[in-house]
This record gives C-alpha cells, structure tokens and sequence, in this order.
C-alpha cells in the first residue's frame, strides 16, 4: 500500500495544480472586477478632462462709433459686428452656404461676450479691436483634435473649409484653449459649449437637503422607538419587516409613489426639488433606520442602567445619554445615504426633474432637475460636444459621492468610541 | 453633586422624575408616528400602484396584460379607430428584463463567488482591507454611470468585435446593458456570500484538513456546500436588484418590444418601458399611463416575492449555526 501522505502518492500534484488554479481564478475574479471598475472611472475620465478646457477665437472687430454708440452700449447689434468681423478676417468666403458655415465658427453666445467686453471696456468705442470669442463646439472638437480628418468630407461634420479656416487662425496664433469657467458657473444650454452644471448642482443640492431634512429626524425617531422603548412582539416585528422590504423595493417604484401620491393627489409642483426631495427621503429612510438602530445597540447597557438607576426617566435616559453617544454613528449612516440618495435618477425621472433646466433654481418649488439626471439628459444628446460634457460632469458626480464617503469615515474615525 | 444635597437640604426628593420639557406621552408619539412612516409608505406604495392598475385593468383585460405577446402602447392614442386601442401584452417585456437578468446574474454569479471565496479564505488581512472596499465602490457607483459606459464602450466593442466575427449585432444589445448591470451587481453577491462563508463553523474546516483535504478540496466539498443556502439567498437578492435595476437598460436595452431569447438583439425591459410612458406628457386616464403602474406592480410584487425568500433563507441559514 502507498503512503496517501508521500509526494509521490497518486495525483497529489493534480490536487496541489488544482488548488493552485482555484486560488488563482478567485484572485482573478477581483482583479477583473476592480479592473472593469479603474477601466470604466479611468475613460471616463480622460474623456471628461477635455470639458475642463474651451477653444477661443481671436478677431479683430470694429468698434467704430457707426457701429457701436457711445451713449447707447447696449443697443449696437453686436451679432452683426461679430459676423463683419470674420467676414473681413476670411474676405474670399462669399456663397450664402459657406458664409452661415463661417458663422458658425463662433459660438452663438460669442455677441453676448463682446457686448460684455464692451460694457467693460467703454473707453475703447471708436477703433479696432482683438478679441478673443468663445469657438463653436464643433470648431473646438477639431482644436481637440477630435475630428478624424482622414475620413471622407462627407463622412464627418467638420468639413474642409472649415478646417482650411481654422488652420488658418491657427496658424496666425488666433486660437486658444483656455480653462472652461463656464462648465461650473453655466446652466444647461442647447450649445454643448456653453452647457454647464451649475443648475443640475444646485437642483441636486435642494433636493438633498429636504430629502435630508426628513429622512434623518424620522429615521433616528424610527430607530429609537424600535431599539429603545417599543417591546418584542407583533407590532415592533411587522414594522421591522416593512422597513427591510422598504430597503428593497426597486427604485423606480418609489418614482411611482412620488407621481401618484405626491403629484396626483396631493397636487405638489412638478418637477420641484420638494417632491424629489420627499421621494428620495422615503428611500433612504431604511438606509438611515438601519444604521441607527445599530449605533444605539452598540452603546452598552451599563450606560443605560446608570442613567437609570439614578432615578433618570426612560426618556431621559434616551435622550440625554445614550442618543448622544449613537450620534455619530446615526450621521454617518445619514451621510452613506444621502450618497445614494445622489446618486439616484430614475425615481426623479418620474416626478418630472427631467426637464431642460437653463436657469439656477431659487427655491425648493422651482422646476429643477439634479446632477445625475443632467448626465441622463445629456448623454442623450445628439451633438457630440455633449460627450464629453457628460464624461465630466459624471467625474463631478463622482468626486462628490467620494468626498461624502469619506467625510463618513472621518467622522466614525474620530467619534468611534469601543465600549 | 452640589446640587443633590442642596436639595436634600430642602427635602425635595432627588430621585422624583424631573420633566423633560415636553410631556412623555408627546415624545412617544411622536417616535411612533416616525416608525409608522415605514409602514405609511408602504401602504401609499401598494394603494398607488394598485388603485391605477385597477382602473388599467378596466380599460384591459388582465390576460391580455399578462398572456400577450404584443407591446405598443404607443397606438393608445387613436382609441376612436376600433380595435387599435394599443398592444398591452407584457409578455416580451418580461421576458427581455428576465434574459438581461440572466446574462447580469451568469455575469455576477462566478465573479462574485470567487471573490468572496478569495476573500473569505485566501486572502491575508492585508489583501482583504485592500480589496473589499474597492469591490464595495462598485456598488456605490450611480447606475447612470454604468449605463453610460455600456452605451458608450460596452455595445460599440460587442458590436465591432461582432462585426469582425462576421455577425450582425444590433448597437443596443441585452449583453451590453446585462454585463454592466453584472459587474454592478458583483458586490451584492460577493458581500452578502462572504458573510456567509465566514459564519460557516470553523469545526468543518478543521476536520476536513485534518483528513488531508488540501484548502480549495475544503472550500469547494465542505464549505461551499454547507453554505450554499446562504449564497443563494444572496443570489436572489441580487436578481431582484437587477430586475429593478433602471437606468442602466434604459440607457443600453433599447425601446423595441422584441420577444426573443438573442441576446446580441436590441430588448425592452418592464423598467424601460415604466420610465418611456411616463416621461413627457401625460394623461392620466389613457390606458397608455396607467399601464405604467401595472407594470409598476408587477415589479414591486415580484422583487417583494424575491426579497422575502432570500431573508428567510438567509436567516434560517444564520439559525443553524448560530
């Protein structure tokens, strides 16, 4: 008989190779799925950091006392001067077509700039004058780089002459990139140029804080009834199992509640921080709940019976020892929530916050939508100047959702208290 | 303390229950009104979706929504033509959020199970601290993000990869949205399947290695299967979640209603077609918007079923070792 225990036995180095590939195919699991992940985050990324910078245009316009009226800044047609402008910077360009295709350089907001400029500069009515205006998002694709130019003309949307001119400003140091202010400080626009996240930021920012401003309050009140005062029975187990279906409910559905309830019936605005807000409040509720109660199991008893026995009330004990002890814990759980709860799209979708939103909300019944619907919106969008508008704002999103993470670790990191 | 023996000095009992500012009774209901508001929302969940769907199905008989192959709804809108009052058969809605399920959960399931085994009893602590936080930012990452990468990256690459393997594939393609919805699921498996693995008694580990078992003969005869109760609790928790996943497939999946088990084919899902009818103008007698709902009850009823089975495994799993 042979040692089953010797080196030599039968298949002891298939069982050692197979032991070996097990391990190997459960790290590979994790790679794969950490890589997709760095994949996914890292092109995106890189997709997104192109939004950061906008192409300018440098033209000399005229802004000679026929064109502009000293004593009337705001009525001169700065449209038309733009468009003289690069009439004369491209003299040759004469058919009605490639004039509109020459227009089109510029971004449709580049007369508004130079009227800026000039309410800014009044002392230079009467001459000529370089400015730099804000390029169109398919000029600024191809100052990118990101038009194929060996691809047939018919094949792309930036065709030759516009590339002719282009090259051409270049060539005379009449093009820059600079840093895109306009990204954070605009709202959403038809022109991928012009689009910014600023109203989508503030639209996420009001819904959060209602959705905040109820979930946390009633979720410590939940969890302290539940953990404190309520007895085992019927009751405190029925409640417990709602509140775990809750937690589990598709999100969308809750959309639905929101549409029915909040909108139909009791007649709230559509579209309104308010309403997102609430929905978004109902879902994290057992998110919040949940956390709670484990921070209030996690104070000891003796706390209790100290408080307790000096002839403390229950109440008292509650609210006066222990619920400041779970504290951190009830916010850091808030927090982890309210990060999911920014992430959400689809239940505001139902409540109308899918609407095109240019201007910055005022107040929690404006119409506004959020940041991640902004991403919904946009990735939808036909022109390709949104691609990587997307691609940034999705970072945007992300930088948040981390920074809210983290302030979650901090605080239990500097609150935790081992009993 | 100097304010406990003045007032003995005064004879005030020390011990008598001060008030609190407000009366007891308040706080506590109070704190009950906040725990009912779980049950409340619930209850406003079921009514909503119920009360509409009663009022679709009014408007369209329950076996044609359940038992019917055609979707398209869109055709509601010229009721006054007899007979074209719209095509309400959930069937291949069903079946398109059941297949991009299936891809995701046949996506999921080995990568999340390896990882977890990895992790539960390979891997050092290091490795471990490391590792699981960044499986866990899988999960944190907003669906709108794995929608947009697989209607960016992921269907164009099956698609040119198809194209040079001679096949026709169409740009929104169930693998595409069912891999994202995969990936985004892996750390709902790995999680809850790590917990379970753990709470597998270290008694049935020592036994089997005392007999001569190498490691991986002990994860894969021993405890995987005293485990797997618990892992396919995490498994249906994770379906569920795919099947209400949202965001993904109505940015991937597509809007064709088409019955068929392809998945290189553009499908519709019962989420797609909530957030299509309901985005945009609406009426709200047409059958057209309320059939949202019943497709809402659907959803909610099935990842309830779902839902409820996974607990119920998972904790009797956690009873007999405990």
């Amino acid at each position: 008989m042979t040692n089953p225990f010797s080196t030599e036995a039968a298949g002891l180095k298939a069982r050692h190779t197979s032991e070996r590939l097990f391990k190997l195919s459960g790290l590979a699991a994790i790679i794969f799925a950490i890589g997709f992940l760095a994949i996914m985050v890292g092109s995106i990324a890189w997709t997104g950091s192109g939004a950061l910078r906008e192409s300018n245009i440098q033209l000399s316009v005229n802004l000679g006392s026929d064109n502009v009226d000293p004593s009337d800044i705001n009525g001169a047609s700065y449209r038309t001067i733009v468009r003289d402008a690069l009439k004369e910077r491209f003299p040759d360009v004469k058919s009605r077509k490639d004039r509109r295709k020459l227009y089109g350089l510029l971004s449709p907001d580049a007369a508004l700039e130079l009227k800026q400029f000039v309410q800014d500069n009044p002392d230079l009515i009467g001459g000529n004058e370089d400015v730099w205006l804000l390029a169109s998002d398919d000029a600024d694709i191809y100052l990118k780089g990101g038009v194929d130019t060996s691809l047939e003309e018919s094949q792309r949307k930036f065709s030759d002459v516009e590339i002719s001119w282009v090259d051409a400003l270049t060539a005379a140091d009449q093009t820059k990139r600079q840093f895109n202010k306009r990204f954070f400080t605009n709202g959403d626009s038809r022109e991928p140029e012009l689009a910014g996240i600023l109203s989508s930021l503030v639209g996420s920012a009001l819904t959060l804080v209602i959705c905040f401003a109820i979930s946390f309050p009633m979720g410590v009140g939940a969890a302290i009834y539940l953990e404190e005062f309520s007895r085992k029975g019927r009751w405190s187990e029925f409640v417990e199992v709602n509140i775990n279906n809750l937690a589990a409910v598709p999100s969308i559905v809750f959309g639905l509640l929101g549409l029915a309830i909040f909108l139909n019936f009791f007649g709230l605005p559509r579209s309104s921080p308010l309403v997102g807000g609430m929905v978004l409040a109902l879902m994290t509720l057992p998110t919040i709940i949940i956390a709670s109660r484990a921070s209030l199991r996690a104070v000891p008893p003796s706390i209790r019976e100290a408080a307790l026995g000096i002839g403390a009330s229950r109440i008292q004990t509650t609210f006066h020892h222990v619920t400041p002890l779970a504290l951190p814990g009830m916010l850091t759980g808030a927090i982890v929530g309210m990060a999911r709860a920014l992430g959400e799209t689809a239940p505001l979708l139902m409540i109308g916050m899918v609407a095109f939103i240019a201007d910055v909300p005022k107040g929690f019944l404006d119409s506004a939508t959020a940041l991640p619907v902004q991403i919904f919106l946009w990735a939808d969008a036909p022109q390709r100047g949104f691609l990587e508008k997307t691609s940034a704002a999705i970072i945007v999103l992300l930088l948040f959702l981390v920074l809210m993470n983290l302030l979650a670790v901090v605080l239990r990191r500097k609150f935790e208290r081992r009993f | 303390m100097s304010d406990i023996s003045s007032k003995f000095a005064t004879g005030i009992n020390p011990f008598a229950k001060k008030s609190s500012g407000l009366p007891d009774k308040l706080i506590m209901i109070v704190l009950i009104s906040c725990a009912s508001v779980a049950i409340l929302a619930t209850i406003g969940i079921v009514m909503s979706l119920i009360f509409e769907t009663i009022r679709f199905f009014e408007q369209v008989p329950i076996t044609d929504f359940l038992f019917g192959t055609q979707w398209s709804p869109q055709t509601a809108i010229t009721a006054e033509v007899v007979g074209s009052s719209g095509a309400f058969g959930a069937v291949p809605l069903i079946t398109g959020t059941l297949l991009i399920s299936f891809i995701a959960m046949l996506i999921a399931t080995p990568l999340g199970l390896a990882s977890a085994v990895y992790l539960a009893e390979f891997a050092s602590a290091r490795t471990r601290s490391i590792a699981k936080p960044l499986l866990e930012m899988l999960a944190g990452i907003p669906s709108v993000v794995y929608g947009f990468f697989a209607a960016l990256t992921i269907a164009p690459f099956i698609r040119n990869t198809g194209a040079t393997a001679g096949f026709e594939i169409s740009s929104e393609s169930a693998l595409a949205a069912g891999i994202a919805m995969g990936i985004m699921v892996v750390p709902l498996v790995s999680s809850l399947s790590d917990d379970v693995i753990n709470s597998v008694p270290q008694s049935l580990r020592d036994a089997s290695l005392g007999m001569g078992a190498t490691h991986a003969e002990t994860v894969r005869k021993v405890v995987l299967p005293a485990a797997v109760p618990g892992i396919a609790g995490s498994l249906l928790l994770a379906t569920s979640s795919a099947i209400g996943e949202t965001m993904i497939v109505v940015m991937a999946a597509g809007l064709a209603a088409n019955l068929t088990l392809n998945p290189f084919e553009a499908v519709t899902t019962v989420t797609v077609q909530i957030v299509t009818l309901l985005t945009g103008d609406q009426e709200f007698d047409s059958a057209k918007t309320l059939s949202a709902f019943a497709l809402g009850l659907f959803l909610f009823v099935i990842t309830l079923i779902l839902n409820v089975i996974a607990l119920k495994i998972v904790n009797h799993f956690r009873e007999q070792y405990d």
